[in-house]
């Protein structure tokens, strides 16, 4: 068993890990924050993105030890303390961006990735930038529509509904 | 509806999710983020050949593992209750269909890739899967069933031994039809058959299945938490055909749960295996499915092998309809797979049209696969796939257009009795053709096609109708076609002292917004804030009764039982009011959230009538009790019919043999609509998978039945860059006429009508480049295309 200390959403966080543990089981099962999830084997669907020193990373495919001393931020660490809704959290309920959840945490984290690095992502730019995350329940339509309105685009005109 | 003209609040409006706000940070509560002091954790040794003798599984080395607390094999649930099926089929000859058993763990023989052979429960995970990589299995490999046809042939390998043949039914619907039938294409004027494949798929909701087994001593009780559509419907299964717990010594809970789409509806054996383990154990024990495990382990969907005929006279109109179909079952019968090729398909085979004479022969096969059920849709997208793709190849034989030889054939007048079984209530599909041909800029598509071949590329339209039925379905006729359940609803109303209410509804919600739109629809007929409403569901401890979520059923279904709890709610408040105001009980009206007399300015608030009913100091107690709780079960008298015509428009580059969807527009009828922006969703959805089916997913096995396809690598999941928008009406609505909404299922509608328009739309896309091939089945990869193009 190995020591880990890391920032995890700005408090210090610590635990005894194995060497094959990986950060997205340590995040959930050692503190307990479980709004990263697991849902595939192949680091495929993007369910348990994070960010670790600022950039996007799928938490299956790191071990914890190598997140040894980084900072680390995840979905529950998104909104303001008083519970109010980051922009692109906000965009997604607005735009009804999600069903059942499961893939959201992975989808904000991800657009919250993109939106840094391109700020008015084009359709295009939102759609391939995602091919990392997969939700099998939107048909994608209504992330993408949330990510470009969280960016601050007009996406009224983007299709009839 | 158009949003100017929506609502602000209550039934129509696209009132925001209240579910959000936990899915968005990471609060929500699926099983997996259930962990319960001393659990244990449970790895399933699972079979890696299709088909063998199992002549030994020596766990011994095993055992000594660290961590190690227990391991099973087949042997410890011989003498336990195999996994129940939840429908029987009666085939042609009046006989009951080949029912095998299917044991918890594999005993004596294995028969799909992926089936648990022994279970190993540990302290940890990691432990329980080193351990099971020491358990040493002996199999003698036998040859394998993969192929239907090959299946039932003569001397074919048997996947059961003790049953006569691979062959789980022959069932002819109608049969006493087949005759006329049959006189009416020696009759006809022109034949259109064809033959196609309705590919396998596996539904895959992201959040892989997860089952936690409790047991507590103290009092016997058993829990299960699990990823579950229908948590009573488990409980049952589970309790009375499997494990033997009687109902009230069983709780199951299914909280948060990531997606359904059907294979979360079913009772599977590790949710048996992990609530006999928790007391056999004397701890908690966990399963959590990796994805490679759901490939091998989730039911699959679709599979049919389909011949399909169409009779035409001299004018063009449908005279008969013949259809031949081999359904893959898989290894062994999920709960509810008989149904699904059969009562869910035949009764489809009508679609849109009001051909008077079909019959439906459906032979379901026993292979060496995993077993097959429903899937989004379940048995309807196959009916639409192949009467919508049928009639596409019958305009072009004819040289006649399409959506004209549609519509020349649509049923108008309603209610419409079909030849298969039903009865349409209502409808209007000329309506919804009409607002496709608006949205989908029909007429706009010869100048889109020409700058598509200035670029090098070919573009095809492509159309169909759907017609469903869901919201499945009256008690009393499920059980004559042999339904081994009742499909109501329940819903309990409580009404707090404070006007508060908590609604307790057996409807289960994965991602539909249950919470919401069910709190909305209380809410108007109250006339009251909708966050005074709390919805509950998933767990049988709280909710009395409820047969789930799945079938479009929840609104449809769940919502009129919720709405008739609402009514005698209501109307026991209007007596309290009566006494209240002093008032003839006849006299006093319910509006924006106040108890009036009519024609007076008498009135008391709803939280005024609520508290007197806990509080009954001014009350009359000597005509009624005190509380305000009530409860109803709705058993719908028919199934709703949602039906639609959707347009897709595909580039094709020849030259790589690629197909980008350009355009894909839904008009649909679900009758009233309670959140539009919740039902445009799941369209949405729906469509996704219907795309994914028609271009990208396809479940795999190759002749040994070893499953080529089991994982995000080999299984091509729709991406975001594999769509694009969607453009959704549902405003043409004929309101169901037998449920007090007037509400009908939208769940399943993409998944069904999409597959069809896009195959239309490649078909149409080749014929534009001089290659008329009459078909090209599903998934329309690349490869098949540029074959196509090319050979």
């Amino acid at each position: 068993m190995t020591q880990v200390k890391m920032t995890v959403n700005g408090k210090a966080a610590s635990g005894e890990v194995e060497g094959r543990t990986l950060l997205v089981h340590f995040l959930r099962d050692d503190l307990e924050l479980t709004g990263t999830h697991v849902g595939c084997d192949t680091s495929q669907c993007g369910a348990c993105v994070v960010h670790v020193n600022g950039n996007a990373v799928k938490a299956c495919t790191m071990f914890a030890v190598e997140a040894d001393g980084a900072e680390v931020e995840t979905i529950e660490g998104q909104a303001a303390e008083d519970g109010t809704l980051n922009t692109i959290q906000q965009a997604f309920q607005d735009h009804h961006g999600l069903q059942c959840g499961f893939c959201t945490p992975g989808m904000v984290m991800s657009a919250a990735a993109l939106l840094k690095d391109n700020p008015k992502p084009s359709e295009a730019e939102v759609r391939h930038y995602l091919d990392g995350n997969i939700c099998r329940c939107t048909g994608y339509h209504n992330i993408v529509k949330a990510i470009m309105a969280a960016s601050g685009q007009d996406v009224s005109a983007l299709a009839a509904e | 509806m158009p949003k100017d003209i929506e609502p602000e609040r209550g039934i129509g409006a696209s009132s925001k999710r209240r579910e959000d706000v936990r899915f968005l940070t990471g609060t929500g509560r699926y099983t997996d983020d259930i962990n319960l002091r001393r659990q244990t954790h449970v790895f399933f040794l699972r079979s890696d050949v299709a088909h063998g003798r199992l002549t030994g599984v020596d766990t011994s080395a095993a055992e000594d593992m660290p961590g190690v607390l227990k391991i099973f094999t087949g042997a410890d649930f011989a003498e336990i209750g195999g996994m129940p099926c939840g429908w029987q089929i009666t085939d042609k000859h009046g006989q009951p269909m080949q029912e095998p058993k299917h044991p918890v763990l594999a005993h004596e023989k294995v028969r799909h890739v992926g089936e648990p052979i022994a279970a190993v429960v540990a302290e940890t995970l990691a432990q329980a899967r080193d351990a099971a990589e020491a358990i040493v299995v002996d199999i003698d490999e036998l040859p394998a069933v993969v192929n239907m046809k090959d299946a039932v042939k003569e001397g074919a390998p048997k996947v059961h031994d003790d049953l006569t043949s691979n062959l789980c039914y022959d069932w002819g619907f109608v049969e006493e039809n087949k005759a006329a039938v049959n006189k009416a294409f020696e009759e006809a004027a022109h034949v259109t058959t064809l033959e196609l494949v309705n590919n396998r798929l596996v539904a895959n909701p992201m959040e892989p299945r997860v089952a936690i087994g409790d047991y507590n001593r103290a009092d016997g009780e058993h829990t299960l938490y699990t990823t579950s559509q229908n948590p009573h419907v488990i409980r049952l299964l589970m309790g009375a055909f499997v494990l033997g717990i009687p109902e009230h010594k069983l709780r199951v809970v299914a909280p948060d749960v990531g997606g359904g789409f059907g294979t979360k509806i079913f009772h599977y054996q590790e949710e048996a295996f992990c609530t006999f383990a928790a007391k056999a154990v004397g701890r908690p024990v966990k399963w959590t499915s990796s994805r490679s495990e759901a490939f091998m382990s989730d039911a699959h969907g679709r599979d049919h092998v389909t011949k399909i005929e169409l009779a035409l006279d001299a004018d063009n109109n449908f005279t008969a309809l013949r259809t031949d179909t081999y359904a893959n079952m898989g290894a062994y019968l999920s709960t509810f797979a008989p149904s699904v090729p059969t009562w869910l398909h035949g009764t489809l085979m009508a679609g849109n049209y009001k051909t008077p004479l079909i019959y439906v022969n459906v032979k379901a096969v026993f292979t060496n696969t995993v077993p097959v059920d429903a899937y989004r849709g379940a048995g309807r997208p196959e009916a639409t796939y192949q009467l919508e793709r049928l009639i596409d190849k019958a305009a072009h034989e004819l040289k006649v257009d399409p959506i004209k030889l549609r519509r020349q054939n649509f049923v108008t007048e309603f209610p419409y009795a079909t030849p298969v079984a039903v009865e349409y209530d209502t409808g209007d599909y000329n309506a919804t053709m009409d607002k496709l041909e608006e949205i989908a800029d029909h007429a706009g598509f010869e100048a889109r096609r020409k700058e598509s071949e200035a670029k090098g590329k070919l573009r095809g339209f492509g159309v169909n109708c759907y017609i469903e039925a869901c919201g499945i379905a009256p008690s009393n006729l499920v059980g004559q076609l042999g339904a081994r359940a009742g499909l109501y609803e329940s819903a309990t109303v409580r009404v707090n002292a404070t006007g508060g209410l908590v609604v307790m509804t057996g409807s289960h919600s994965h991602g539909q917004g249950h919470e919401t739109s069910f709190a909305q629809v209380v809410a108007d007929m109250i006339g009251i804030d909708e966050n005074m409403v709390e919805i509950v569901h998933g767990d049988t401890s709280k909710v009395p009764m409820g047969m789930g979520t799945y079938g479009s059923r929840s609104l449809a279904v769940g919502g009129s039982a919720m709405v008739r709890a609402t009514e005698k709610v209501i109307a026991k408040a209007k007596k309290i009011a009566s006494h209240l105001l002093e008032a003839s009980e006849g006299d006093i009206e319910l509006k924006d959230g106040a108890f009036s007399v009519a024609g007076t300015d008498k009135s008391v608030a709803w939280g005024d009538v609520t508290l007197a009913a806990y509080v009954p100091h001014n009350y009359p107690l000597e005509e009624i009790e005190p509380g305000l709780e009530e409860t109803a079960f709705y058993d719908p008298s028919n199934f709703t019919y949602p039906a639609g015509a959707y347009a897709c428009e595909v580039e094709l580059d020849p030259e790589t043999g690629h197909v980008s969807i350009e355009r894909f527009t839904a008009a649909d009828d679900f009758g009233n609509v309670v959140n539009p922006m919740i039902v445009t969703g799941q369209v949405h959805g729906g469509l996704a998978q219907g795309i994914g089916q028609a271009l990208l997913e396809n479940c795999a096995y190759d002749e040994d039945g070893q499953l080529l396809s089991a994982s995000y690598m080999d299984y091509a999941m729709p991406r975001a860059s594999d769509l694009p928008f969607y453009d959704v009406d549902h405003s043409c609505q004929t309101p169901c006429t037998h449920n007090p909404l007037g509400v009908k299922g939208c769940g399943e509608a993409g998944a069904i009508g999409s597959p069809p328009a896009v195959v239309n739309a490649v078909l149409d896309a080749m014929r534009s480049g001089g290659k008329d091939v009459g078909h090209i089945d599903m998934p329309v990869s690349p490869a098949r295309v540029w074959e196509a193009m090319n050979g």
